[in-house]
């Protein structure tokens, strides 16, 4: 009877869109080992939720992390935010190397991880809504976007997305000033399209063209991606809210291919967007499921690893799908779960080597080092 | 005039903590039970030696390993977990700084020595392995961009993996998970050894198999699942599947509930004190009951008080030994070593 059923909602789909139902059924599932215990810590240090994971070019790795107890400051004038993230370095065999950024002004929610090419280290804060640019020493180089001097309390409400997984509303637009006798403005600035310049809200992602300039995935209060020149100049930004190319409903992460084009993770619509570098809209991937974090491998031919997270709990629909910059799937791995090989919310994935991967994952508190091995 | 003023404070603070303190004390009430037998006990003076620089605060959770090794998890100036060896001696703290200790509930040791912590302040039920690193964690504090939170009654119902001001963990020889959830929540889930929902058990009311404040949750060799229904003033006794097999409603308000080892298993339970200690409740809290699994009464012990001995708002109990009993209590900031002298004839008392 389950059979049946099944045969009978196949043949519904194959109705719907017999082009899809053949790219769907012929996605190959890809052999993959894990070790869910690489990075060792010292006694004292524990990892939360692994936000962001990176690799530089000597495979030292970068762990952006929530831990410890992020906290508001009673009987102050308003309510001022300590705390909560912090960005660890290991090397390459996973043996603990320093902290880097111990407390500083921005770690508040670790959202994400980058090494660029200088080996530089961003980092970016959900919550401290920054970016943070610290060199190969450790120390600051440039800041984007300024943390919100106090923390709103009580909370936003929460809102669920399609997908069902909750998210926190997007702190409403201050109302314009009147203005007696004035119209609307024929331009006024869609919503989620943020104010140009620097002012993020709850950022997700940051990545580079060859040429070093900044791309800003922004995020879950934007509904945007900014551009900046390698000093941090402001060039411009595109997107607002909603599901038409080009716009977004929570641009979750960011890739730049080694042409330039700019791959962002539109997590709420359950889309890959790619843009030229002017964020031109050229083409969009529909069928990586609802995409939270992707990376592209280096080399002459480049693939994009995309996480899928179906459920907010990271515990019934997850996997990993490989795919070329086309769009087309070369195979997918994983699921949800809390075991070796299950993936919990998969926030980041480093794919500087295409064959191992490294994925930090919200809702296990883990980082786990992935081998594909060879199509058979 | 200001004497004036302080006598005027000093009676609308007499006034507000009566009315307050005799709100509370409705949710406490004098066990049911008669003539039941005392059993003597002693209470092992300064058996927990901490370091010149940690205090406990109040204390939340008490649980040992297989080593005899006890750990304490207390709301100090932060919420910390403490383990001692089996003489009291102070071993080293564990998971410092962790991102998902934030404010007690409970702690509990399972059978391969996994020490579980249940943290009502970030929503999460944490399993530390044998060396004290991060095995799994269930639930997931919510995330500080949101701001601080109304943790006060529900609206939503319950989701599978997200718990509401959870309370307390047991196994069973399976190795599934049970989890009491909690202030919030009022329900009993059940999920595989590898974290994977199975079902859960109860909304909030009266009824049997509803629940008012499951505060504690205990399990014995057969699987059954033994839950301190606070509020309702009553333990119920699940099965397995979570289904209803019988409720204790004769001791008191269950604040801890504890199910011994070995082939005759005995069930624990602390109609403690409340906490503040309105005036009257110690009159008729502050015991602990020594049970059959089927209910019937052994005998009880201890009092309301403050002094060695006696009980300050117990709110856990370890037997892994039936005779050798932990219990830490929230208003008294400490932790006890309780000895049951069984081979004393039991006496009888007429209160």
């Amino acid at each position: 009877m389950k059979k049946l059923l099944r045969v009978c909602a196949t043949a519904g789909v194959i109705a719907a869109s017999a082009a899809a139902l053949s790219a769907q059924l012929s996605v190959p599932e890809l052999l993959f080992d894990s070790n869910p215990d690489l990075l060792k810590f010292p006694a004292d240090i524990h990892m939360g939720e692994a936000a962001g994971v990176a690799t530089n070019s000597q495979g030292d790795i970068f762990l952006y992390t929530r831990t410890g107890n992020p906290h508001i400051v009673i009987g102050t004038s308003r309510a001022v935010s300590h705390g909560g993230s912090r960005l660890f370095q290991f090397d390459r065999t996973g043996k603990f190397v320093r902290e880097i950024g111990g407390g500083t002004y921005g770690m508040l929610q670790a959202q994400q991880v980058r090494v660029d090419p200088q080996d530089n280290v961003w980092i970016v804060d959900q919550m401290s809504t920054q970016v943070i640019k610290f060199d190969a020493n450790g120390r600051v180089q440039m800041i984007l976007s300024r943390k919100p001097e106090a923390m709103r309390v009580p909370a936003l409400p929460l809102t669920p997305l399609p997908t069902g997984i909750p998210i926190v509303q997007a702190a409403p637009p201050a109302p314009p000033a009147p203005t007696a006798g004035a119209a609307p403005a024929a331009n006024a600035p869609l919503p989620g399209a943020g104010a140009e310049g620097e002012s993020f809200q709850r950022p997700t992602d940051v990545a580079w063209d060859a040429g070093g300039n900044i791309y800003v995935a922004d995020g879950y209060g934007n509904a945007r991606i900014a551009k900046y020149e390698p000093s941090g100049k402001y060039i411009k930004s595109w997107g607002s809210r909603g599901t038409a190319p080009g716009q977004f409903n929570i641009v979750h992460g960011i890739a730049v291919d080694a042409q330039g084009n700019v791959y962002a993770a539109d997590e709420g619509n359950r889309r890959v967007q790619v843009f030229d570098a002017n964020g031109t809209f050229k083409k969009q991937f529909l069928n990586v499921g609802t995409p939270t974090a992707l990376c592209i491998t280096p080399g002459p031919r480049q693939f994009l690893y995309v996480a899928h997270s179906g459920d907010p709990d990271g515990m019934e629909d997850a996997a990993i799908y490989k795919v070329d910059l086309d769009g087309k799937i070369v195979g997918k791995f994983g699921r949800a779960g809390k075991l070796p090989k299950e993936f919990g919310l998969v926030n980041s994935i480093d794919c500087r080597s295409e064959n191992e991967l490294l994925i930090g994952e919200l809702s296990n508190w883990r980082v786990q080092k992935l081998t594909l091995r060879a199509a058979r | 005039m200001r004497r004036g003023a302080r006598v005027v404070a000093v009676v609308l603070l007499v006034v507000a903590c009566c009315a307050w303190g005799a709100g509370r004390l409705s949710a406490q009430s004098k066990a049911k039970a008669e003539n039941v037998p005392l059993i003597s006990f002693t209470s092992v003076p300064n058996f927990f030696k901490l370091p010149p620089d940690l205090y406990f605060g109040e204390g939340i959770g008490i649980a040992t390993n297989s080593k005899g090794h006890v750990f304490v998890y207390t709301r100090s100036g932060d919420t910390r977990l403490f383990e001692f060896d089996e003489k009291g001696n102070y071993l080293k703290e564990w998971g410092v700084g962790l991102y998902g200790l934030e404010f007690a509930h409970g702690v509990r040791v399972d059978r391969e020595d996994n020490v579980w912590v249940v943290d009502e302040g970030t929503n999460m039920v944490i399993k530390f392995n044998p060396d004290g690193r991060v095995a799994m964690v269930l639930g997931r504090r919510p995330e500080p961009v949101a701001g601080a939170f109304d943790s006060t009654m529900p609206a939503a119902p319950a989701e599978k993996y997200r718990f509401g001001r959870p309370t307390d963990v047991t196994w069973d020889a399976q190795g599934n998970i049970f989890v009491s959830d909690g202030y919030v929540n009022s329900r009993v889930v059940k999920y595989d050894k590898n974290g994977r929902f199975v079902k859960s058990v109860g909304i909030r009311g009266s009824q049997p198999s509803q629940l008012n404040t499951p505060h504690s949750i205990t399990s014995d060799e057969q699987g059954n699942i033994y839950v301190g229904d606070r509020g309702n003033a009553r333990v119920q006794v699940f099965d397995n599947d979570l289904t209803l097999r019988a409720i204790y409603d004769n001791v008191g308000n269950p604040w801890a509930v504890c199910v011994s080892p070995g082939p005759h298993q005995y069930l624990f339970v602390s109609n403690s004190n409340p906490d503040s200690n309105p005036a009257a409740s110690w009159a008729i809290t502050g015991e602990i009951y020594k049970m059959e699994l089927d209910g019937t009464i052994v005998g009880k012990f201890g009092k309301a008080g403050k002094g060695l001995g006696e009980f300050s708002t117990v709110h856990a109990i370890d037997c892994r030994n039936a005779n050798e009993l932990y219990v830490v209590e929230i208003s008294a900031w400490r932790a006890q070593k309780i000895l049951l002298n069984p081979q004393q004839p039991p006496q009888s008392v007429a209160r």
